[in-house]
């Protein structure tokens, strides 16, 4: 999907918070001392974040960054599989607190992790369009996992906003095309009402991840004439260690490729937010004239792939922090303390 | 707990740090009034505020916190001398209460104040915590 007129990023923000839990700590509580774990470390919201207050300082630094009246703002759009309220609108509370006007659309987009990138594709099609000037996409999470499953050893919490508008010479990139796989096919879900979603182990795997993100990569590829080679990162979706690295390895990319914008190991699996968080760190370090791929992966399933070519880096020295900062100002906590934080305790 | 029209209200001056200022004298005032307490004047205007600033004095809350932040303690609060000179009183947040120290400089974040229960609105609103170094 080519847009007619070129669409770039105007400025972006990461949000980790601060707390983080050890993944050894939360084998201690479940008897799985001393196993190997992909994930050394998971970020954890405070008792006071929610996937709204962590958007919003997504935002804010993206808006920051760019120094534009968030009046000329046209979209808000928030993609999450954690919204604090199953209805009403987690855009307008993000409009409300960056100062936005009301005469905007706004809109909450809900594909498991992939309602982040949904959002970009949907304001990128606003802005090719004409229709309106800049938006406001983000994917931000509080991973749910249920006390004792395998995704408690890597769910994490965290988010990243995007302010897109027309491409120009000060983008801090553009991009070049995306593309969308989906299928129904249920691999991962949360029925309503339920706090913890359930999954169907291994079938999340081939069938579900790969074949998705396989799939929306190559289209992506085929579109543009483009080799693995063409581009200097590749960003996936980041479940797990393993699933990223075999899916770029499958696709001919290099390790090499991947690494930089890999946080699992230090982050967890932000959901809506951790393909967009990796490009984050991508962006924060790239040159002018690098290609980034970037696919997500939504599970139920589908993935968004996107070729981005970066323009500019005006950010050194600037006071907002990198995402390699935020992933350092951290405050550890015990499991008893998790389950504190992240609401499994009822009362 | 905040009725759903009296935290509506609020929402612009609690999320973006919004106070008021009298244009006859120039006294900047948080929460916002609409009489000047200085002169007297009812012109005023909405105000920003800066986002960041120093912790002037504070107290941390272990027992007995008022309905709906029973799960925050212990939790600090502090009186925070914004770099504008105004003075706000705010939780601070993402530090423990035996780091926080008198001077200690502070800038705005975006947090959940309070729940009115499992089925009421969440009220947002602003909080400090250290400044990222």
């Amino acid at each position: 999907m080519k847009p007619e007129r070129l669409v770039g990023i105007v400025s972006y923000g990461g949000y980790i918070p601060i707390y983080r839990v050890k993944t050894s700590e939360i084998a201690r509580m479940w008897g799985r001392d001393g196993e190997t774990l992909q994930t050394e470390e998971v970020a954890v919201a405070a008792m006071d974040e929610d996937s709204v207050t962590m958007a919003v300082e997504a935002a804010r630094y993206a808006l920051k960054r760019a120094k534009i009246n968030p009046k000329e703002i046209g979209a808000i759009y928030v993609g999450s599989e954690s919204k604090p309220y199953a209805v009403k609108s987690s855009g307008t509370i993000v409009a409300e607190a960056i100062g936005a006007s009301p005469n905007i659309t706004a809109a909450d987009f809900e594909f498991a992790c992939k309602g982040g990138t949904e959002a970009l594709q949907t304001c990128i099609g606003l802005i090719a369009s004409g229709m309106i000037k800049y938006g406001l996409a983000i994917g931000v999470d509080t991973g749910q996992a249920a006390p004792s499953d395998e995704l408690e050893y890597t769910v994490g919490c965290g988010g990243a906003a995007f302010l897109v508008g027309p491409k120009t010479d000060e983008t801090v990139a553009y991009f070049e095309a995306s593309t969308s796989y989906v299928t129904d096919t249920p691999d991962f879900w949360r029925r309503a009402e339920r706090p913890y979603p359930s999954h169907a182990r291994r079938f999340t795997g081939e069938p579900a991840y790969f074949r998705h993100i396989v799939n929306a990569t190559k289209n992506l590829m085929a579109e543009l004439g483009y080799k693995p080679e063409d581009f200097d990162y590749a960003v996936f979706h980041q479940p797990n260690l393993k699933f990223p690295l075999k899916a770029g390895l499958m696709l001919g990319f290099t390790r090499k490729q991947l690494e930089h914008g890999l946080l699992i190991p230090s982050l967890g699996n932000a959901y809506a937010g951790s393909a967009l968080l990796g490009l984050v760190a991508v962006l924060d370090v790239a040159k002018p004239g690098q290609r980034i791929l970037l696919a997500s992966y939504g599970s139920g399933s589908g993935s968004d792939a996107f070729s981005i070519v970066v323009q500019n880096n005006p950010y050194r020295g600037n006071p907002i922090p990198f995402i390699s900062q935020m992933l350092k100002r951290k405050k550890y906590i015990d499991y008893a303390q998790y389950v504190k934080h992240r609401g499994k305790i009822v009362f | 707990m905040l009725s759903a029209p009296r935290y509506w209200r609020e929402i612009r001056y609690r999320y973006r740090l919004i106070g008021s200022r009298c244009l006859k004298c120039g006294k900047i005032y948080f929460p916002r009034r609409l009489v000047c307490a200085v002169c007297g004047s009812r012109k005023l205007e909405d105000y920003k505020l800066s986002e960041k600033g120093k912790i002037k004095t504070f107290t941390v809350i272990r027992r007995s916190p008022p309905l709906g932040y029973e799960k925050n303690v212990p939790y600090v609060v502090a009186v925070v001398e914004l770099e504008d000179g105004v003075n706000v009183l705010s939780q601070i947040v993402d530090v423990s209460p035996e780091e926080v120290k008198i001077g200690m400089p502070v800038e705005l974040t975006f947090r959940k104040v309070r729940e009115n229960g499992k089925e009421g609105i969440i009220e947002y609103g602003f909080k400090f915590r250290p400044i990222f170094e």
